[in-house]
């Protein structure tokens, strides 16, 4: 136990002393909430639109003031032709066509039906899928006023209203959504990659083979190494709640503590796959790619970006042996939904689960002597 | 008893094609001597200092330190054995005093407590103790590789190689420092690859391709070269080299600086033309080639 505390006064002394690493610790957690969120936005706006117009009539411009004014267009041209249209998609200045019919205003309201054509550029396909499903809602609604204001006797539609509440996240913000997940981001990156870092640093030195000279047991080296990053990451928990507070007046609508108690057990894990990295590599520079490599499969497979229940079969079954994951949904069920401890045991045992696995294999593939 | 004994310590690298790093070496260090590892790179120095320091297992063979085996207790041997590697592994982010400091509490004692016992060589590096290891200059950085490796009262210490890259008057002061620990009743086990520095242990081994080749004292060593010696020199060395190889009545022919040294045939010196020679008393790097010599003519 002195000799633990020796350890850790040195760890502190070092770290204290690498001012870019502290820089680091401090506006990592900053600057990644800072754009992470905006970055990673599920709202598709500024959808360039071109539209061709050939009815020219009252309707036909009510319709494209109604798409400009909701916010999710705007409007790049007016084309006289489907092929001078498809030159601004081919210019990637256009991302929609829409195309307004002749007798577009007449065949309305005199036949009650008339067509429109949407032309979608599906390079960016995400945009493509969002920007069309807008602008049909957009063409919904618009059907829905005509038919209202022209005074067309409501028993010829079928009048069923669908209206969409969003439990728990009502104005759909994607930032509480992103935000808790990017703190998980952190924490991950403190516990499984700095430590790793850490630990090969001093093999590539040549220190470790004067620590493992002396009598000191391997338990304990292997704890003074994990108890600063284990400190640092809650360090960085703390300014990344209170930064996301600050930012995006976001509260967690759970208690708090769970996330706190539910960090620890994540970064008792993700220290443990550091120092299983750590064992197998000899230089930072190999620790740093396999914690990278792992890091990218394990942020894909985490449900952070896109919902895990729209992944193939099998890498669903991956995402089961991926710690992220259960630390996203349980990081997301406490801030969004305020879950408890209960409604999180199972992803709570998971994770325990993880920390003895991989702390047991730390512990065996590390060698003092060979 | 013996300090350090070293019983058929056998190590090989690589699996396809095995490389021997050591073959059966045997040796014993008496207590407070100042023994000398004295072989060129890739000898297997290392590889004997770090199975010595628990840090290696031995295919075959065994090694005890103060009778403690050093496989089954390399616990205890932790406790009283200090090692340090070639390279220099401090702390290079923390400053002189840290370094002691932090060696220190790991084996559970302090740096006033044991002030004394290092005194003679920490206050050349005191004035510095705020100094970052990195900064310092190759001597004083091995001065306190050498503080750390004392500061908890080995009672062995193991310097592998400690006087490589460092200034020859930064390693000269360095012997003197190891030749004042023998009054601490400290045994010493020293490597190097400088031939001159082996003058300054009480026994050395020449080791060689993971053999060892004698076992003597310094002058024990000498007084064992076979032949008569002589330097002979001209003014185009070279050109003298290529001819006195191709003579039969030489036996052997080195260069050593300004001089190359031979030796004749049945110890009879022959008239060289154009040259000026003279009988010269053997060095130890001159009794490792011979011994070097010898083993691959064995061969």
């Amino acid at each position: 136990m002195r000799t633990l505390k020796f350890l850790l006064q040195k760890e502190f002394l070092q770290i204290f002393r690498d001012k870019t690493m502290l820089r680091i610790i401090l506006m990592m957690p900053l600057i990644q909430l800072l754009i992470f969120p905006w970055a990673a936005t599920f709202e598709q706006r500024n959808i360039s639109l071109s539209v061709i117009d050939n009815d020219k009539s009252t309707l036909s411009k009510q319709l494209i003031e109604k798409a400009i004014s909701s916010g999710y267009f705007k409007l790049t041209d007016y084309s006289d032709s489907y092929e001078e249209a498809m030159i601004s998609i081919e210019q990637n200045t256009a991302d929609l066509i829409l195309e307004i019919p002749r007798n577009f205003e007449n065949d309305l309201i005199k036949e009650q039906s008339s067509g429109l054509m949407l032309s979608v550029n599906a390079i960016n396909g995400q945009k493509a899928s969002l920007g069309s499903n807008y602008i049909s809602q957009i063409i919904t609604d618009f059907n829905r006023d005509i038919i209202s204001s022209t005074g067309q006797s409501s028993s010829l539609t079928n009048n069923i209203e669908v209206s969409t509440y969003f439990r728990y996240n009502p104005e759909m913000n994607y930032r509480i959504f992103m935000v808790p997940a990017i703190l998980v981001l952190l924490i991950t990156i403190i516990g499984g990659m700095l430590s790793a870092l850490n630990i090969v640093r001093e093999k590539e030195k040549g220190t470790m083979e004067q620590i493992n000279v002396t009598p000191i047991g391997k338990a304990t080296f292997i704890l003074s190494k994990l108890i600063p990053f284990w400190i640092i990451g809650y360090v960085m928990l703390t300014i990344g709640l209170i930064a996301s507070w600050l930012m995006y007046g976001l509260i967690p609508a759970g208690n708090i503590l769970i996330i706190y108690f539910f960090s620890f057990f994540y970064l008792l894990a993700f220290s443990g796959i550091g120092l299983i990295i750590s064992n197998y590599s000899e230089t930072q520079q190999q620790a740093m790619l396999i914690a990278f490599f792992f890091m990218l499969i394990f942020v894909l497979l985490s449900g952070m970006l896109t919902p895990i229940s729209s992944m193939p079969q099998w890498a669903q079954m991956l995402t089961l042996i991926n710690p992220i994951r259960y630390f996203i949904e349980v990081i997301r069920l406490i801030f969004i939904k305020g879950s408890g401890l209960f409604d999180i045991l199972p992803q709570l045992f998971a994770t325990i689960g993880f920390a003895i696995v991989c702390n047991i294999w730390a512990i065996l593939s590390y060698k003092k002597t060979n | 008893m013996a300090a350090i004994s070293i019983n058929n310590i056998t190590k090989m690298y690589g699996g396809e094609s095995p490389v021997k790093a050591l073959q059966n070496i045997n040796f014993e260090v008496n207590h407070g001597e100042l023994f000398g590892l004295i072989g060129p790179d890739g000898a297997g120095k290392t590889s004997l200092f770090r199975i010595l320091a628990t840090l290696l297992l031995p295919d075959k063979g065994s090694a005890s330190i103060e009778n403690l085996d050093v496989v089954n207790h390399y616990r205890e041997i932790r406790n009283i054995l200090s090692y340090m590697p070639g390279k220099f592994s401090l702390y290079q982010d923390l400053t002189i005093k840290e370094n002691l400091e932090f060696f220190a509490g790991l084996f559970g004692t302090t740096l006033d407590a044991n002030y004394e016992f290092i005194k003679d060589i920490y206050v050349q590096i005191e004035p510095f103790k705020n100094r970052r290891a990195g900064q310092l200059s190759g001597g004083m950085k091995q001065k306190l590789a050498l503080c750390c490796s004392l500061i908890h009262k080995p009672s062995i210490l193991l310097l592998d190689e400690p006087t490589t890259g460092v200034d020859p008057v930064s390693r000269k002061e360095f012997w003197e420092m190891l030749r004042t620990l023998r009054n601490q009743n400290i045994t010493t086990l020293v490597s190097t690859p400088y031939m001159d520095e082996a003058n300054m242990c009480d026994r050395i081994a020449l080791i060689q391709n993971g053999q060892i080749m004698s076992i003597n004292t310094p002058s024990g060593i000498l007084d064992q070269f076979p032949y008569r010696l002589f330097a002979i020199k001209s003014n185009n060395n070279y050109h003298l080299l290529q001819k006195l190889k191709d003579n039969s009545e030489i036996r052997s022919c080195y260069i050593f600086g300004e001089y190359l040294h031979i030796t004749f045939q049945d110890n009879r010196p022959i008239e060289i033309h154009g040259t000026e020679m003279m009988e010269i008393k053997p060095g130890i790097e001159d009794c490792f080639i011979e011994l070097m010599d010898n083993g691959s003519n064995n061969n």
